[in-house]
C-alpha cells in the first residue's frame, strides 16, 4: 500500500467472542472522577 | 462508518466499528469524501473528475487500496454489537466510592460537593460504617474477585482513622471471601504527613492528588478556609508522596476552568514539579457561573489540546516522553473488549457511592440528590429500579451515541454530566461530547 498505513490491526469484532468477562475496572475513579473514557482502561484478561 | 480528521500534519481515518486506525495521504483522505461501498473494480469517472489535481492512475491506485481494506474488513465495517447491549443487567457491584468525609478543609470555588457537604450536614463516616460498607460490597460482589474502593470526600484525610480501620478490616477478611481489594484515595493533600504517606503508599494501588497547576491558577480557585492559597502547602507533600510510590499508580489531577483556558501551561507546570502522571480536566459547573466552560470556549480549548498533543508528540519522537496525560492515553491494541465499550462507567450498576451515614447513590456525583438515593448499607435495600435503569444505559440507548463516531472510545459519556446538564441520564451533554471527541483524536494521533 502506498497511500495507506494501517496503524493497528486490532479488531474489535474478535474481542466480542471472548469479551464481557466483567473483571475490568468499572468507574471513572482511577483518575478523574468527572468523566469516563473507556478506551483508556485496561483489559484485565490480557494483563 | 468511518471518521477522518487532520491533526498536526497527519491525515487519520478511523474505521469506527472494527477499531481500525489508518494513517493516509492527502489523496486517500480526500477520496474518502466520495468513495464508499459498494466498491467497483476501478474508480468511477465521476469521482476521478472531482479530484482533478491528481492523476487518474494515482486516483485509481488509491481507490483500489481503499477497496482492499474494505474487503479485508478494515474499512466501512458494520456495527453488529447491539446484541451484547444488555449484558450488564444483573451485574454484581464491584466498585465503591466511600465518602468518608462530607467535610473539607479547602473551599474550592467549583466543588461539585458544595465545599464538601454535598448540600447536607458536614459529617465524617464512622469506622463502623466504613467496615460495614466493606461487608456490603463483598456480599453484593458475586463472583467478582477484584473489588475497588475509593476513599473520597469532601476530604478523606479528615476521616483518617476511618480510612485506616476500613482498610485493615477489608484486608483481614479478603482472603476468606476470595476477594482482592484495590484501594484508591482522592485527596487535596493538606493533611498529608509522613505516617499517612507511608500508609497510602503501602495500601493504595492508586491515588489522585488534586492540584490545578500554576500557583496563581491553583490558589485562585483552591483556597484554604482562611482564604490563603493551598499551593505552597500541598506541593511539597505531594512530591514526597510520589517519591515514595515506586511502581504504584498515582495521578496529579487538576481542573481547568474559564480562568485558565491555557491549561497546557498548567500541565507543563505540574510536570516541571516532578510529576509524570497527569490528568487535567474541564470543570463540571452550571453554565451561569463565571468560571464555567461554555460553547464559546471550545475553539480555544481545542487549540490547547492540539498544542498539548504536539508537545507530547515531539517528546515522543525525540525519545523523551516526560509525562502521561490521562485523557490522551489510549492503547489501540490492548484496550477493552467491545462489550465493555458499549457502556461507560458502571455507575448505579457495578459502582456505587456510599455517604457518611451509609446511604447508597449511583456514583459520587449523584450523592445528595434525593431522587437517586438507591438504599442503605444498613438495611441492605438497593433499588432494583434504579439499578436496572443504569444497567440499560449504553451507546444504543443514549441519545446520539448510536451514530457518533467516538462511541467505542467514549462509550456514552458520564451519566452524571448528562443528568446535571441535560436533566436526563440518557442525554449526553453536548459540550462534554465535543471535548471528549477532540481528546480522542489527540490520543489516537499520539499513537500513530
Ligand atoms: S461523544 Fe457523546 S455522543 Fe459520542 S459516544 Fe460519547 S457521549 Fe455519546
Ligand atoms: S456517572 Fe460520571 S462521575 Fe459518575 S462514575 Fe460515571 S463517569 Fe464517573
Amino acid at each position: 500500500m502506498t497511500h495507506i498505513k494501517t496503524v493497528n490491526k486490532a479488531n474489535l469484532k474478535q474481542t466480542a467472542a471472548k469479551g464481557g468477562c466483567g473483571k475490568c475496572q468499572t468507574s471513572c475513579q482511577s483518575a478523574c472522577k468527572t468523566s469516563c473514557t473507556v478506551a483508556n482502561q485496561k483489559c484485565e484478561a490480557v494483563k | 462508518m468511518i471518521h477522518k480528521y487532520k491533526q498536526n500534519g497527519h491525515y487519520v481515518v478511523l474505521d469506527v466499528c472494527s477499531g481500525g486506525v489508518h494513517e493516509v495521504d492527502e489523496l486517500a483522505y480526500r477520496l474518502l469524501d466520495y468513495a464508499k461501498p459498494p466498491f467497483s473494480d476501478s474508480c468511477p469517472d465521476d469521482i476521478t473528475a472531482k479530484l482533478s489535481d491528481f492523476s487518474p492512475d494515482e486516483i485509481n491506485e488509491c481507490y483500489l487500496e481503499l477497496k482492499q481494506l474494505y474487503d479485508e474488513g478494515m474499512l466501512f465495517t458494520d456495527d453488529d454489537y447491539e446484541k451484547y447491549a444488555d449484558m450488564a443487567l444483573n451485574a454484581p457491584i464491584k466498585a465503591m466510592c466511600l465518602h468518608v468525609s462530607h467535610d473539607c478543609n479547602l473551599r474550592c470555588g467549583y466543588c461539585f460537593a458544595q465545599t464538601g457537604d454535598f448540600g447536607g450536614d458536614r459529617m465524617l463516616m464512622s469506622k463502623q460504617t466504613g467496615m460495614r460498607a466493606m461487608d456490603y460490597l463483598i456480599a453484593h460482589s458475586g463472583d467478582r474477585v477484584n473489588l475497588e474502593v475509593d476513599f473520597f470526600g469532601g476530604e478523606p484525610l479528615m476521616a483518617w482513622d476511618t480510612v485506616v480501620e476500613t482498610v485493615k478490616y477489608a484486608r483481614s477478611i479478603e482472603k476468606q471471601h476470595n476477594k482482592n481489594f484495590r484501594f484508591t484515595i482522592t485527596t487535596n493533600g493538606i493533611l498529608l504527613d509522613d505516617e499517612k504517606i507511608e500508609f497510602i503508599n503501602r495500601e493504595m494501588s492508586n491515588c489522585v492528588l488534586s492540584l490545578d497547576g500554576r500557583k496563581e491558577v491553583n490558589d485562585r480557585i483552591r483556597p484554604c478556609i482562611n482564604g490563603k492559597g493551598s499551593y505552597d502547602v500541598i506541593v511539597p507533600k505531594f512530591q514526597k508522596l510520589v517519591q515514595g510510590r515506586k511502581d504504584k499508580d498515582y495521578y496529579v489531577r487538576g481542573t481547568f476552568t474559564k480562568y485558565n483556558l491555557d491549561f497546557a501551561e498548567d500541565v507543563l507546570h505540574i510536570n516541571s514539579l516532578g510529576f509524570e502522571q497527569l490528568s487535567v480536566e474541564p470543570v463540571v459547573a452550571d453554565p451561569s457561573l463565571p468560571y464555567a466552560i461554555t460553547e464559546s470556549d471550545l475553539p480555544r480549548i481545542f487549540d490547547e489540546y492540539d498544542r498539548l498533543e504536539k508537545i507530547m508528540e515531539e517528546q515522543k519522537k525525540a525519545g523523551e516522553r516526560k509525562f502521561n496525560f490521562f485523557h490522551f492515553m489510549i492503547d489501540l491494541n490492548q484496550g477493552p473488549c467491545v462489550i465493555k465499550r458499549l457502556r461507560g462507567c458502571g455507575c448505579g450498576n457495578e459502582y456505587v457511592a456510599v455517604t457518611p451515614d451509609g446511604d447508597i447513590y449511583p456514583c459520587h456525583q449523584f450523592v445528595g440528590i434525593e431522587q437517586w438515593r438507591m438504599g442503605s448499607i444498613f438495611t441492605d435495600e438497593l433499588s432494583r429500579e434504579i439499578k436496572d435503569k443504569f444497567a440499560r444505559l449504553h451507546i444504543y440507548s443514549k441519545e446520539g451515541c448510536r451514530d457518533c463516531w467516538a462511541r467505542f472510545y467514549c462509550s456514552g459519556g458520564c451519566n452524571a454530566n448528562s443528568f446535571i446538564y441535560e436533566g436526563d441520564i440518557r442525554k449526553p451533554h453536548t459540550l462534554a461530547c465535543e471535548m471528549q471527541k477532540k481528546r480522542i483524536e489527540c490520543a489516537i494521533t499520539l499513537n500513530l
